[in-house]
């Protein structure tokens, strides 16, 4: 069998530490042996990526992928055959939750696992194609892609994290995503699907499904769902319990269930979460990914002591040290994002820098940033920043937030007093910042 | 100044707001409370009924089957259609200039009868329009240019009772020629951004109507900065 010849230095770092021993009843040792098209197409995508890497155009997330699917348009479908396979989408988490499972999946083997950015089917087929002998794969899925991804790749395991507005430009209304998932989901034979029951959406795409494990994770953004998506009339609330008026559709009895910095499994055993990352949010994703590796054959407590070392998801929750000042850099993309990420810094009354870009991958309209309730930060110091750091100023000033304007988010932190400061940065803003203070380091 | 408080409906946030338009009730009630008029936002949610006394409506934009359910509820608690009777203010975006309207027709090609507000029928276009949009204000209704986000796949046809909003230089607006409606003190646009943080001059020309005053200008150096950002991005 082929095997790659170069890692990158990213898929070293990222995967390094998954062991490689054991497997369990079902998962051969090594996946399905490639169609000699599929091998050819997947050595060429991997040179594409070494190649985009030294030459310093890319991180090589993806090229190689789009170079091998080129070649091989079924190269998903194969070079996931023999594999035991797990899917992840959702709006917000993918990334945290995706490492965290992917982290629990390896105390069963080598898992092969796609990296932030790269959730489209060539950063699938990048991945897959480094790792051609991993017998595990989790795999990070734009929302968009999902139907195509799980039809290609017949996952063991699909994980639905919630589904909120997000770049309604670009991604499309949040209706459309949840209808197209579950169309995809009733498509899938002896797929585990694991879904959060909190979330009205994500709960419809997977209501009809064969097999559902629910999980309670005490997150929900509910203005996307005022009216039931499968009938439309008003969805009533009554503390965590909500149900539709006018069919079925109602929160079903979660399996697990995240409690406060704990989980309660479907034992009813409770195991305290005890993770390295921050927030409400993140204790949901950590519940989900117990819950998933479970459905993939990891034993809790493995699944748990792993995935509570997961600290750092792409730059995600880093600190970086600038003359004095300690930034955290916070990821957040859309408003339920948001409204989770001003509830994190909400404890330390820290100075905040905020950097909005709206690029294609942002999603071009900013609409959304009044529907974030930037009105909390009223009292605190802050600073607007990123190349959209005007309008993120006139949504400021109608929240009554006094701030300043600064364009560079680098300059705008050495502008804060010091000490610690929080930096909550929407994709590409993240992105860019991230990549620079890396290179300052 | 206005003795008693402007109320400024915001009408099914549950429903039409996907597009952040709840901003456009903010910038109402700022734009008032900071020349010392009293104003105040009045949430309408669906399955609750609608006043007829509020001064203000603001209506926001909302994905194909809440549209549906909003007009279907608006029908039922017509206490918009009363306020409109008794001279209240009216801005629809995106859903609402195509609610207001006789009838809507979607892709399927199902029609849906309108409220009846505006002399205007809308039917789904080819493509989506979504982009930066540029627009003169039409009869020097308010200081423009008019500028705004939008993302709509309906196009609108204005009857002879209703008359533009703004002609269109960047965009497609209704029909990629006129942009919104105006019909008594009714404001229809297809415009997000959300359109009144963008358009200081139509969220004060819609205050000088629900109060029936002129009022200062009021100077926020984001917000001319912001626009002039923005023209120059869609020039």
């Amino acid at each position: 069998m082929y095997r790659t010849p170069v890692h990158t230095n990213e898929t070293t770092a990222r995967n390094g530490h998954f062991s490689t021993a054991g497997s369990i009843a079902g998962v051969n040792d090594s996946p399905a042996r490639l169609p000699l098209r599929t091998a050819a197409a997947v050595k060429l995508g991997n040179l594409s990526s070494s190649l985009s890497q030294k030459m310093g155009l890319g991180a090589g997330g993806m090229i190689g992928g789009r170079v091998a699917l080129k070649l091989d348009p079924q190269a998903l479908n194969r070079l996931t055959q023999g594999r035991r396979v797990a899917v992840v989408t959702g709006t917000n988490g993918k990334t945290t939750s995706t490492m965290m499972l992917a982290r629990a999946v390896g105390a069963l083997g080598e898992v092969a696992t796609n990296h932030s950015g790269a959730n489209m089917p060539d950063g699938h087929v990048t991945a897959l194609s480094k790792q051609p002998d991993a017998p595990y794969a989790v795999l990070e899925c734009d929302e968009g892609y999902f139907p195509a991804v799980a039809g290609a790749s017949n996952p063991a395991v699909a994980m639905i994290l919630n589904l909120s507005r997000d770049q309604l430009d670009r991604v499309g209304e949040v209706r459309t995503i949840e209808r197209s998932l579950r169309d995809a989901i009733t498509k899938l034979q002896n797929c585990t699907i694991v879904a959060n029951c909190d979330d009205v959406m994500v709960t419809s795409a997977a209501w009809n499904a064969a097999n559902v494990v629910w999980v309670a994770t005490g997150t929900g953004w509910h203005h996307d769902s005022a009216s039931c998506p499968r009938c439309g009339n008003p969805i009533r609330w009554q503390g965590e319990h909500w149900h539709c008026t006018g069919c079925d559709l109602a929160r079903p009895h979660p399996n697990w269930i995240t409690a406060d910095e704990a989980m309660i499994t479907p034992e009813h055993q409770k195991i305290e979460l005890r993770l390295t990352l921050p927030g409400k949010f993140n204790q949901a994703n950590a519940v989900m990914a117990a819950a998933a590796a479970h459905a993939m054959g990891v034993r809790t407590e493995d699944a748990v002591a792993r995935l509570r070392g997961v600290s750092n998801v792409s730059g995600r929750y880093r600190t970086i040290q600038r003359n004095g000042r300690s930034a955290r850099l916070l990821l957040s993309k859309n408003p339920a994002g948001w409204s989770e990420t001003l509830t994190v810094v909400k404890e330390a009354n820290h100075p905040a820098v905020l950097v909005i870009n709206a690029q294609e991958a942002d999603g071009r309209d900013l609409s959304w940033l009044w529907d974030v309730p930037f009105e909390r930060l009223q009292g605190r110091t802050v600073i607007a920043s990123g190349e959209r750091a005007t309008d993120l100023a006139v949504r400021l000033t109608y929240a009554e937030v006094q701030h300043t304007i600064v364009p560079d988010p680098l300059k705008a932190i050495d502008q804060m007093p010091q000490g610690a400061v929080e930096v909550i940065a929407n994709y590409t803003a993240f992105r860019d910042l991230n990549a620079r203070a890396a290179a300052d380091e | 100044m206005s003795e008693s408080t402007i109320q400024i409906a915001l009408v099914l946030p549950d429903l039409l707001g996907t597009y952040g338009d709840f901003g456009n009730a903010v910038v109402l009630e700022k734009r008032m409370t900071w020349r010392g008029i009293k104003a105040e936002i009045v949430p309408i949610n669906y399955g609750e009924p609608v006043p007829d006394s509020c001064d203000i409506y603001v209506v926001g934009g909302g994905e194909d089957t809440a549209q549906t359910l909003a007009v279907k509820h608006l029908r039922e608690h017509p206490g918009l259609q009363r306020a409109v009777t008794k001279n209240a203010v009216v801005l629809g975006v995106c859903a609402g200039i195509q609610i207001f309207g006789e009838s809507f027709t979607r892709a399927d090609n199902v029609t849906h009868p309108g409220m009846g507000l505006i002399d205007s029928t809308s039917h789904a276009g080819g493509s989506r329009a979504i982009g930066e949009v540029i627009a003169e204000p039409a009869d020097g209704l308010f200081a423009g240019p008019l500028t705004g986000f939008e993302n709509h796949q309906g196009r609108t046809v204005l009857g002879p009772a209703a008359r533009p909003l703004a002609h269109v230089k960047v965009g497609t607006g209704n029909d990629g020629s006129v942009e919104g409606a105006v019909q008594g003190r009714i404001v229809c646009t297809y415009l997000h951004g959300p359109v009144l943080p963008r358009n200081p001059a139509l969220a004060d020309m819609l205050i000088e109507w629900a109060t029936g005053t002129k009022v200062a200008p009021l100077d926020l150096p984001a917000v001319t900065a912001m626009r002039a950002e923005r023209v120059r991005a869609a020039s």
